[in-house]
């Protein structure tokens, strides 16, 4: 049935132009009233040394309507997770529900300025006790900080604790003579990172062709008397429950070095196993992957850092402890400070605390044997995908994934198809790509966390949007090679612009899409 | 198939290198920048700075990932190839001429002779992509 009317593809929002070149002199977004004093030169009332000379010229002249309508049209280019299924493995991008927004805009917390006195924060300072008494419950360890601001440095803070206890216990001599931080090869790179700025120096362990720790590789590295510890991602980020996770402990224990757990992964255990129950000593959790606080687009994160009794003296201060006032008064929250051998103070006040806020209410609205579910679902969810795909796709590892699997581009690349080729074609079925290319130990892999956030229905489209890929890959390469199709902009030259990057408008520039006008 | 020169030495790192008198000249195989894909950033070190074999002296950053280049053999580096900061797409044109890394000036000659010959070296890329 043939409607007449034809795809418009000359509409301003197909082919939205800089705010710069959409400037008109003369345009503004504003109208002022008249002066209704006199007019006194600016040289009169601020001597020139303190007048700035900035050079406005190009800025873009435009009317609010403009401005909004620019970043309207642009942000609705952008896929997110209120759209559909975002499978980046290893970032659990589930869904941030509505009501933790709605926790975090109530506005005795919303405007609640932190310096205000203890006395007038305390409800504020009951939800931080709250939510550290749930993740002690969570994770097993019941020291914990929840002011890192983020994954990495929640990773770092609990290093630095790593370095503080040995610092303590060894003295400085034998704490110099500790200075190697074990990380397997499939870690996250910002494990390495902790590791160095904490002034550690990595060894890299071997992973099996199972996908798993090399526990004799591990034998061997603890054998110098040299490990401060292990920093170890569990499951793995190839997915794998590292089952050998007690024996891994026992070994680092026995060497003298402590075992961090980067909690990037704890989708697949909320609810199910412990880190503390399996020898882990200090962990960070990210809320903005497991607890549902958003991830992406600054969050900002949140990276809360656990640990056993053994390390809690370490942990950055302020901590918020819970007193009582007379012998049957209510609770009154305190922040204390008098913790000599902390690491001392990793945030401006207490961390994010809108963050806290949506990760409590995570928390409650589940309940335990919610949060249970969750993880059940996760892992459910990802085994239905690798269900669905093994027979077209190369699946490296043959253990069952938990909340994440990873395949490779091993058959497609027969043909020349690559595992970006896939990812791109992906997103013209509707799709946002999975993370590709990482873990780095694995060629060309894709790593695709559905996370518990969708129903099988969606599940099915991705694996039937997977499945005609690889059929394409063999029948009309091509097609895939050359997606995405349906985008406004077509494949884009990604080396020639980390190569070759325009950073900055400049007035009369020659047209500034590189590839296909669309 | 990867173009892997008879009269080079090879590292399962996957740097090769070519020795000139008592200096290597050191980069990385042609196999390596294709598995990487186009490189687009190399950050190497400064005339001067001294590496013991096995050593990390820089890295290689492609659209794909970051990757740690290391040096086969010890010794002092002579020079380093200033040109690839403008133009790292030489590392994916032409590894083993105007991609070359760096030159070290070897403290102990014997290392080379522990290297994987080229016959050798083809071997072990087809044994890791099994």
């Amino acid at each position: 049935m043939d409607s007449g009317i034809s795809k418009v593809t000359t509409h301003i929002s197909h082919n939205e132009q800089l705010i710069f070149e959409r400037s008109q002199p003369g345009r503004a977004g504003f109208s002022l009233p008249p002066l209704d004093v006199d007019e006194i030169p600016l040289d009169e009332i601020v001597p020139r040394e303190f007048q700035r000379e900035d050079n406005l010229a190009g800025m873009p002249e435009v009317t609010e309507v403009d401005v909004v309508r620019h970043f309207t049209r642009m942000s609705s280019w952008n896929y997110s997770i209120d759209q559909g299924m975002y499978p980046l493995g290893s970032c659990t991008m589930k869904y941030n529900s509505r009501l933790n927004e709605k926790v975090a805009r109530i506005a005795g917390f919303a405007n609640l300025h932190p310096l205000a006195a203890e006395a007038e924060s305390q409800g504020a300072l009951q939800v931080i006790y709250e939510l550290q008494q749930h993740l002690r419950e969570i994770t097993g360890l019941p020291g914990i900080s929840l002011q890192p601001a983020a994954g990495a440095h929640g990773e770092m803070t609990g290093i630095l604790i790593i370095r503080a206890f040995i610092d303590a216990r060894d003295g400085k001599e034998g704490s110099a003579k500790r200075r190697i931080m074990l990380i397997p090869d499939s870690a996250h790179g910002t494990n390495p990172a902790s590791a160095h700025l904490s002034g550690f120096t990595v060894q890299t362990i071997r992973s099996t062709n199972e996908g798993l720790t090399d526990l004799e590789h591990l034998r061997e590295l603890c054998a110098h008397g040299d490990v401060a510890g292990l920093m170890l991602t569990n499951p793995n980020t190839l997915g794998l429950f590292e089952r050998n996770i007690k024996e891994i402990c026992r070994r680092v224990h026995d060497a003298g070095g402590l075992v961090y757990m980067d909690g990037a992964n704890m989708n697949a255990l909320v609810g199910v196993a412990r880190p503390g129950d399996m020898g882990v000593d200090v962990i960070h959790l990210n809320l903005h992957k497991t607890f549902s606080t958003p991830h992406g687009g600054g969050g900002p994160g949140s990276g809360p850092c656990c640990c056993t009794k053994e390390l809690e003296p370490f942990l950055p201060v302020p901590r918020i402890v819970r007193t009582r006032s007379g012998s049957d008064g209510p609770d009154v929250f305190k922040l204390d400070f008098d913790y000599p051998q902390s690491i001392g103070r990793v945030k401006a006040f207490f961390g994010n605390y809108g963050m806290m806020l949506r990760a409590l209410a995570y928390i409650l609205t589940h309940g335990y044997d919610g949060l249970r579910e969750a993880t059940e679902a996760a892992v459910l969810n990802a085994r239905y995908i690798t269900h669905g795909l093994t027979s077209d796709y190369e699946k490296p590892f043959a253990a069952p994934p938990m909340h994440e699997v990873v395949f490779t581009d091993k058959r497609q690349a027969r043909k020349s198809v690559h595992t970006l080729d896939i990812a791109k074609r992906l997103i013209d079925y509707g799709f946002h790509p999975p993370t590709i290319y990482f873990p780095l130990i694995v060629s060309g892999a894709m790593l695709i966390e559905p996370t518990e956030s969708v129903g099988r229905q969606e599940l099915d489209q991705f694996i039937e949007a997977m499945r005609s890929i690889a059929r394409e890959a063999v029948d009309n390469p091509e097609l895939v090679l050359n997606a995405p199709h349906t985008t406004r902009i077509g494949r884009l030259d990604e080396a020639a612009a980390a190569r070759k990057p325009v950073l900055r408008w400049k007035p009369a520039a020659p047209p500034r899409m590189a590839t296909s006008d669309r | 198939m990867a173009n892997v020169p008879e009269n080079l030495h090879y590292s399962k790192d996957h740097e090769w290198v070519r020795v000139e008198g008592d200096t290597a000249v050191i980069g990385i195989t042609d196999h390596a920048q294709d598995q990487l894909g186009d490189v687009v950033y190399v950050e190497l070190p400064r005339a001067g700075d001294e590496f013991v074999a096995n050593e990390s002296f820089g890295s290689v950053e492609s659209v794909k990932a970051v990757s740690e280049i290391f040096t086969p053999v010890s010794g002092k580096v002579a020079e380093a190839n200033d040109s690839l900061t403008d133009e790292p797409e030489k590392v994916n044109k032409d590894p083993y001429g105007d991609g070359w890394m760096i030159k070290i000036k070897m403290s102990s000659s014997g290392e080379v002779d522990s290297l994987l010959t080229a016959a050798e070296y083809e071997d072990f890329t087809k044994a890791e992509n099994e």
